[in-house]
């Protein structure tokens, strides 16, 4: 265990562990809403965060939560309110976003894009002890919300119209979503980069759904792959002169193609099971409702 | 919360006018739903069925008119576990796998609105899918179900809150025999427990005897409201014309390809 030894290593792998739990957590509901690709986008946003840190001089991770939160924000309400194309508009978010932090960040007397490649890609060597606490309380809020409202952002995020008329806050939830991802981001920036957050939200989500046939199975097993990749990742950067980032992004596909390759017997066998209940005779015998009465005067 | 007087109707709406984009989808609908009635709702593609009930549970801000359930005003409506809707899908499935009793947890949660489910709410949500037919699929996944699986697991969601009005909008589209059974079936037990339903429906099918008054929209108008109109049309072949004898003239057309 000699690469506990240095405190660096010690934040990087707390660091890492928050990480590999939140962004799947929060990744799981932004797949089943089918906007896999929204943690990519408050990453780009997020990038005009970090700059306006470096350039007033603050904590780029407190800044970039700030910016994220208020540009997931505005994603959310053109999706749901936008009735002109949402997609261009959400483009406009990401380039401004992205483009605002190059700028910024040159500007600022501190900033340099040695600095900002860590931004984008991660850097685990330099996550301060700042830098964990404040990792730590966003990590609590997303674990808080992605758990504790399981039920209710199911729901919103399984049938929006349906959550609507039993009643839910559904604006509240979406927002909430939103936020919370945006804050997963800031989060996961340290590690994997804001490049690649959205890889950490998506890919483990998508290699649990191989082998499991519920949320609550897909929930749990996309938190154990993000927890053991990220976790990896960062051993191996340890030993290995790699980007953080990179690696842990790469052993989630591993895992992603690993589980796929061992789902496919699985799925057979799923099949041929199911084959055996549909040969049921009983089964066949379907009593036709009569609904209709015989004396047919229909025109043709 | 005082109980309104049983003479109250479920569903009132008044001189309901709605438009998408510029196009005016309904013009002025009267429609009154009394406790423990079945109405259908039916007319062609396009005659403004489906709006009509989405703007019942307001999904659909009208233009004109008002809509009153359970005598209170829509707007001011809260209490919506008292209705189930079924809303019109051809899947229950999203982008994670979910077992059935998952989704059908969600429909408890209008009686449940904070904290856990208790063990009422779970025996709730078991009644529902075994309501269905579907207790032997509830720990399996929604995405191995068939079309009209799908659809019963949709109304489970709305029986598991244990609604007195139900709003379906057209529960058996692309259902299959079996399940057409099984949806009429469970129709007449809620009914028979008192339950008041409001359904669109493209025609009346095997849900014809269950059916107390239909209401006939064209273009946005009610062109009818009295007891089902005759079933004439031979079956629901594609390009079939139904023909239906209240509307004289230009026959109302209602089959699959119209």
């Amino acid at each position: 265990m000699e690469f506990l030894e240095p405190a660096f290593m010690q934040r990087a792998l707390i660091a890492a562990l928050l990480v590999g739990i939140t962004a799947p957590a929060v990744g799981v509901y932004l797949v089943q809403r089918r906007q896999a690709l929204m943690g990519d986008g408050i990453g780009h946003v997020a990038m005009t965060g970090v700059g306006l840190g470096f350039l007033l001089n603050s904590s780029p991770v407190w800044m970039a939560t700030l910016v994220a939160v208020a540009g997931s924000v505005a994603m959310e309400l053109i999706r749901a309110y936008g009735k002109t194309r949402g997609d261009l508009a959400l483009a406009l978010l990401f380039y401004g976003g992205m483009a605002g932090g190059v700028l910024l960040i040159n500007l600022s007397p501190t900033g340099s894009n040695a600095n900002l490649t860590s931004y984008l890609f991660g850097s685990l060597t330099t996550v301060s002890p700042e830098d964990v606490t404040a990792i730590s309380v966003l990590a609590a809020f997303v674990v808080l919300v992605t758990v504790g409202l399981r039920r209710r952002l199911f729901a919103v995020s399984q049938d929006e119209e349906f959550a609507r008329v039993t009643g839910l806050p559904v604006r509240a939830l979406n927002l909430l979503i939103a936020v919370t991802a945006a804050v997963t981001v800031t989060v996961a920036m340290r590690v994997v980069g804001l490049l690649l957050v959205s890889a950490l939200m998506v890919v483990p989500v998508a290699a649990a759904q191989q082998l499991t046939r519920s949320f609550r199975a897909t929930f749990a097993g996309a938190v154990l792959i993000g927890v053991v990749v990220s976790l990896s990742g960062t051993l191996t950067t340890y030993y290995v002169e790699a980007p953080p980032g990179a690696t842990i992004v790469l052993y989630a596909i591993g895992v992603f193609v690993l589980l796929t390759l061992l789902a496919t017997p699985l799925a057979r066998r799923r099949a041929r099971a199911a084959e055996a209940e549909a040969a049921d005779p009983a089964a066949c015998d379907v009593r036709v409702p009569a609904g209709r009465r015989p004396g047919d005067d229909a025109r043709v | 919360m005082d109980r309104e007087p049983a003479a109250t109707p479920v569903i009132s709406v008044r001189g309901a006018a709605a438009a998408l984009g510029a196009r005016p989808v309904l013009r002025g609908v009267d429609l009154t739903v009394h406790r423990g009635e079945v109405v259908a709702l039916l007319g062609a593609n396009g005659s403004g069925k489906s709006t009509a009930v989405r703007s019942v549970i307001g999904q659909v801000p009208l233009t004109g008119g008002t809509i009153e359930l359970f005598g209170t005003e829509q707007k001011r409506f809260r209490d919506w576990a008292r209705v189930g809707y079924v809303p019109q899908r051809t899947t229950a499935a999203s982008g994670v796998p979910a077992t059935v009793r998952e989704v059908v947890t969600s429909g408890r949660l209008s009686r449940r609105r904070f904290g856990r489910l208790a063990k009422a709410d779970r025996a709730a949500v078991e009644r529902a899918i075994a309501l269905v037919g579907l207790a032997d699929r509830a720990g399996g996944p929604v995405d191995a179900l068939s079309g009209g699986q799908h659809q019963r697991v949709l109304i489970a969601r709305a029986l598991a809150s244990e609604p007195e009005l139900l709003i379906m909008d057209e529960p058996m589209a692309g259902v299959d025999l079996a399940s057409q059974e099984v949806l009429a079936s469970t129709l007449r037990e809620q009914v028979a427990g008192g339950a008041t339903v409001l359904l669109v429906l493209h025609e009346l099918g095997p849900l014809e005897p269950l059916i107390d008054r239909a209401v006939v929209l064209r273009d946005g108008c009610v062109v009818h409201d009295g007891p089902p109109p005759e079933a004439v049309g031979q079956h629901a072949l594609p390009g079939h014309d139904h023909v239906h004898p209240h509307a004289a003239g230009e026959p109302l057309r209602t089959g699959l390809l119209s």
